[in-house]
Parts: structure tokens; C-alpha cells; sequence
């Protein structure tokens, strides 16, 4: 995996966008998420199912991993195992 | 990554929302996504190198851009203003290129260079109708180059400034939060198309899906004509446009321009009369004053509404200052002021503007400006206040160096700019058998005022300021020499000066 790879959820709609890596296992619904999308969808781990939302960025709390989501799903991310948070922009006073 | 993630986002969220006004006619994300992807057809077809913008701003800057990016060749903007030999200098250095605009001019002047040339009408044409579905394409990964802008070249031959999808994004992600527009947002974009803040500018609208309005041509007249029937939120200007629009209000205040909340300028020096008459005219609008350049993929440091209203309302002389700062670095950038051995200055002290991060690329094509730890010499000379606030002195190249003495012209302009009948001021260095230079000024005498004396110019800047400062000459002019930007050419006034 390297920055600029588009990864797909195996278990829902999400489609996220690889800003930053580093070791791991990113998964979106509870399921290792991949580059072609299985001809069977993985089951929704309830305990990833708070959902993805387009044009966030998701980080891990080590700061190693930087996910921008490009199509929202129910799944929500994590790597092996522990969600991620989203990182906010800081948005400037409209300078341009 | 790619550039073209930020349209195909937009397009993806929302397909048939109008993304762009230009000439009256209305686009949407979907149109523009699918014309870009025409235009990577029109690149892979033509062999192209690059992709070329000889034109004012339309649909095609759009376009274009972000078709090279999904080709994987960099789009390059052209100074349509340039002069025929140096124009054909610069479409030789990225031949074969894909030139998208003055067909007859290109032909003309660079026929032989093996370039496949465009009108702009039939360029956004092809494009769009030559579109395969994204499917059957693999665009390429955005590793490269995504914008060459070549500087303006006041002191060399111009420089191939490169962008990197890497340092745009940068900008973009740090900056802007996706989607965050509301349905009536409308940013009126009038800067030329190969100017760092019209890239960055479309990048941010179409990014946060706030409607672009395209002034290809400005004028003050035209700018308040789309304000109102528009209802634009934000637009961005250069110091001497916003002085032109408030002189086009005075005479006719018959636009409405209440639908206006954001005004941003930069690009040169903001007189702070035409400031402080603009915080009158838009009350309702917030302020901000950007300071970027090319090479660092736009904005670096912001002095925003609120910054803009405190210096306004402050008896502190220290923050009512910050009224002419570049206001503090954004949260994404590091800055730091250095003396001429690389070391950083304490507050006040006034050296090279320095800046560090993810969106300055500080890269040329024949080198990169970089040091070894990621640092980019602006080639701007200013100092920081306490609380960070920078203060803008010239380029470094601009300081009058008289006798070991470092001297900021804008110190002493600062100075002759509160004299009631000076419209506007520049100094320069001359040259001196004494002090290797010395200070020379050039004088603009405000309509209906009589010329003060040389002798009364002089002691004006000895009352104020250190007697180094005094100028050895004083020239008194018509006008001073701008470029279409706003930027004051100093080097044509040290010829004024020397002459």
C-alpha cells in the first residue's frame, strides 16, 4: 500500500483515498478494505458501523495513517482493529 | 494523488450543481468533470508535453487543468501579455505542448515548435464530446508535476516555477473543508489565469463547492455589475482594483453589493487609505489580506476580518499598524525571519521572509530552491511583531544597502505617504561615489495639490526617521510604474531614478 491508492470497503459503499501509511491493516465495517471490490460483500461489524463521510480525512492517534474519504458508506475505519477520528481542516477567512 | 480527485469529488457529490459563470454561461460539476476527461483524449491523441493556456480566464482554465492533471502532463499558464519574442521564448521551453487559445498568435510566432494549437471555442467543444466512460481509462497517479508557472522574470530571464499535485493538495486539504459551501456561495474570480491565486482560487471553489463567477476582463464597472446580478460572497482583488471599484461607487451607487461577506486581497502593497475607505463601503464584508507566492502554491500568511476590525478600532499604535501587516502565518506553514547567515531573528528585527511546509514547493525546473531542511527563501525582506504579525518591507533586492547600512524602502514610502499632497511614493537605491547607494524617491503629487519641495521631502523623512534615510534625490512623476497585478515595478523606477 502507498499514498494515492484508492481502497474499497468490503462490507459497504466507502471508497477512501490514501494520503499517508504507514504498517497495518486498514479496514472500513470491521473487514480489511481492498483495491477491487469482492464479488461478495464481507458482513457489517456492528461495531464498525458508524458510517464514513465524504471528503473527511481520517487519522490514526500515532498520526501514521491519513484516509480521505472519497464516497461515504455505513462502515466506518479503523486499522487492525482501532477506529480512526477525523481530521479537520482549518479553514482560511476565503482568501481565494 | 491527483489534483483531479478535487472535480471528481465535486462531481461525485454533486453532478448537476453549477460550478462555474463565465460569459453567461453556466456549468456544472459534471460538465466539467467530463470535459476534462475529453481533454486527457486530446492530449494522449496529440503526443502533447504540456498543456498551454494562452487566454483570458473561461471554462477552459478549468478544463485544462485538470485534464493535463489526468493525463499526467503539467498545465502551463501563459502571460497572454507578453511580448511576441519572449512569449515564443517560453512556448520553446515546453514544446510539444497542447496550446489552448490565440491560435493566429501562436501559428505566428512559434509555428515551427511542433505545438498542436486550439482556438478556446473549439477546445471546450472537442472536449467535450470526445469522452470515453472513466472505466475504460487509467489517469495517471499524480506524482508529478501538476502546474509550471513561469515567474515574471523582473531580474532574469523568467523561472519554470513547478507545482507538485503533492504541494497543491497540501494547500487544498490543510485549508479548505469539502463541501462546506452553502448553495448560494458565489466567488467572483478576476485574477489572469496564470497567476498563482486563479489556480488556487479554482481549486478552493470547486474543492468546498462554492460557485465560481468568472470576470475574464476587469473592469470596475463590469466586477459591481456581477456582484449584484450574481449576488457574489466573495471575490478576491489586487490593492489597485479594489482602489478602482470604490472610485467606480463613488460616481454610481447604483449596484447592489449588500450579498458580499468575504473580500480578500493581495498581490501588492494595500494603501491604507484605500483600505480603510473599502472597511466603509462593505461594512458587511470581512477583510482579508493574503500574502503568497508562486512557489508556495498561494497563501502563507493571512491578516483576516477580525485582525482587520481590532487594528481599526485599537489606540495602540503597535496593533493599529497590523492594518498594513501580512497579518500571521496560516496554521499548515512555519515561518521564520533570517539574517543573511541563516539565522533566525527575535521579534522586530527585520531580515528574509523564510517558510516551511507541505504546499511550498520552492521548486524550479532546473533546481529546487529548498534548503536542507525544507526551508524557501521568499526572496522578501520583513520583520515579525511579538505576536507574530509580519511586516513586509520589499524584496530582499529591493533594500538600499548604503554604506553597510540595510535600508527598507517601505519605511521610508510609509513615511511620505502621510504627507497630504503625496498620492504615492518609491524609493530606490541610487547609485553614490560616498556610499556605494544611496536613497533615491520617486513622488506622485496628489491632483489639485501643489508640488512640495525637494527640501521639504527631505526634512519630512529627517523629522521622522534616521538621517541615513534622507533621500540624495527626489524625482517627482506622473504616475509610478505598476504592472496589471498591481505590482510596483521598482526596477523601471531606479531607471527613472538614474536617468
Amino acid at each position: 500500500m502507498k499514498p494515492g491508492i484508492r481502497l474499497k470497503s468490503a462490507a459497504c459503499d466507502t471508497e477512501v483515498m490514501v494520503i499517508r501509511c504507514g504498517d497495518g491493516t486498514v479496514e472500513c465495517g470491521g473487514a480489511p478494505m481492498v483495491e477491487a471490490k469482492p464479488a461478495e460483500a464481507a458482513p457489517l461489524s456492528p461495531d464498525f458501523s458508524g458510517g464514513s463521510l465524504m471528503g473527511k480525512r481520517y487519522v490514526d492517534a500515532n498520526d501514521k495513517f491519513e484516509l480521505l474519504c472519497v464516497k461515504p458508506g455505513k462502515g466506518s475505519l479503523a486499522v487492525d482493529g482501532v477506529a480512526l477520528v477525523t481530521k479537520d481542516a482549518k479553514p482560511l477567512p476565503a482568501s481565494d | 494523488m491527483n489534483i483531479a480527485l478535487l472535480l471528481e469529488m465535486a462531481a461525485e457529490a454533486a453532478p448537476d450543481r453549477v460550478a462555474l459563470v463565465c460569459d453567461g454561461k453556466r456549468w456544472t460539476y459534471g460538465d466539467l468533470l467530463a470535459a476534462a476527461r475529453g481533454t486527457f483524449e486530446l492530449i494522449e491523441q496529440s503526443g502533447a508535453q504540456y498543456i498551454a493556456l494562452l487566454d483570458e480566464s473561461s471554462e477552459a482554465a478549468i478544463i485544462a487543468l485538470f485534464g493535463a492533471a489526468l493525463a499526467g502532463v503539467p498545465y502551463c499558464p501563459l502571460n497572454y501579455r507578453l511580448a511576441d519574442e519572449d512569449l515564443a521564448g517560453l512556448l520553446e521551453r515546453i514544446a510539444p505542448a497542447l496550446v489552448i487559445g490565440d491560435e493566429e498568435r501562436v501559428t505566428r510566432i512559434a509555428g515551427d515548435q511542433g505545438h498542436t494549437v486550439y482556438a478556446r471555442e473549439l477546445f471546450t467543444l472537442t472536449a467535450q464530446e470526445c469522452w470515453p466512460s472513466a472505466e475504460e481509462r487509467e489517469y495517471d497517479p499524480g506524482e508529478g508535476v501538476a502546474v509550471q508557472l513561469f515567474t515574471s522574470g523582473t531580474t532574469a530571464a523568467p523561472k519554470a516555477a513547478i507545482l507538485r499535485h503533492s504541494n497543491l493538495l497540501g494547500y487544498i486539504f490543510g485549508t479548505v473543508e469539502f463541501a462546506a459551501a452553502d448553495d448560494a456561495d458565489a466567488a467572483l474570480v478576476v485574477v489572469p489565469p496564470y497567476h498563482i491565486a486563479g489556480i488556487s482560487a479554482l481549486m478552493s471553489s470547486i474543492y468546498s463547492l462554492r460557485r465560481i463567477v468568472m470576470l475574464p476582463s476587469f473592469s470596475p464597472d463590469g466586477w459591481l455589475k456581477l456582484v449584484d446580478e450574481e449576488r457574489i460572497t466573495n471575490a478576491f482583488v489586487v490593492p489597485t482594483m479594489l482602489g478602482r471599484i470604490i472610485d467606480a461607487m463613488d460616481k454610481n451607487a447604483g449596484r447592489d453589493v449588500s450579498s458580499l461577506r468575504a473580500i480578500a486581497y493581495g498581490g501588492g502593497k494595500m494603501p491604507l487609505e484605500v483600505i480603510q475607505k473599502a472597511l466603509e463601503r462593505f461594512p458587511q464584508a470581512g477583510f482579508t489580506n493574503a500574502y503568497g507566492l508562486t512557489e508556495t502554491s498561494s497563501t502563507i500568511a493571512l491578516l483576516g476580518p477580525e485582525d482587520h476590525r481590532a487594528a481599526l478600532a485599537s489606540d495602540d499604535p503597535a496593533v493599529r499598524a497590523r492594518l498594513t501587516s501580512l497579518g500571521q502565518a496560516i496554521p499548515t506553514v512555519e515561518i521564520q525571519i533570517r539574517d543573511e547567515e541563516g539565522r533566525a531573528l527575535p521579534p522586530g528585527e527585520a531580515g528574509e521572509i523564510f517558510v516551511r511546509g507541505e504546499q511550498v514547493s520552492g521548486e524550479y525546473k532546473e533546481k529546487s530552491a529548498l534548503d536542507s531542511e525544507g526551508w524557501f527563501p521568499t526572496r522578501d525582506a520583513g520583520y515579525m511583531d511579538e505576536d507574530g504579525y509580519i511586516f513586509l518591507s520589499g524584496r530582499a533586492d529591493d533594500v538600499i544597502v548604503r554604506g553597510g547600512e540595510n535600508l527598507s524602502p517601505g519605511e521610508i514610502e510609509d513615511v511620505l505617504l502621510e504627507h497630504p499632497a503625496i498620492a504615492d511614493a518609491c524609493a530606490a537605491a541610487v547609485p553614490s561615489v560616498e556610499w556605494g547607494e544611496a536613497v533615491g524617491v520617486a513622488v506622485v503629487v496628489r491632483d489639485g495639490n501643489a508640488q512640495p519641495s525637494e527640501t521639504e521631502v527631505k526634512e519630512m523623512i529627517r523629522a521622522r526617521l534616521r538621517s541615513s534615510r534622507v533621500p540624495d534625490k527626489v524625482v517627482f512623476v506622473q504616475e509610478l510604474p505598476y504592472n496589471e497585478m498591481g505590482k510596483l515595478l521598482r526596477r523601471e523606477v531606479k531607471k527613472l531614478l538614474t536617468a
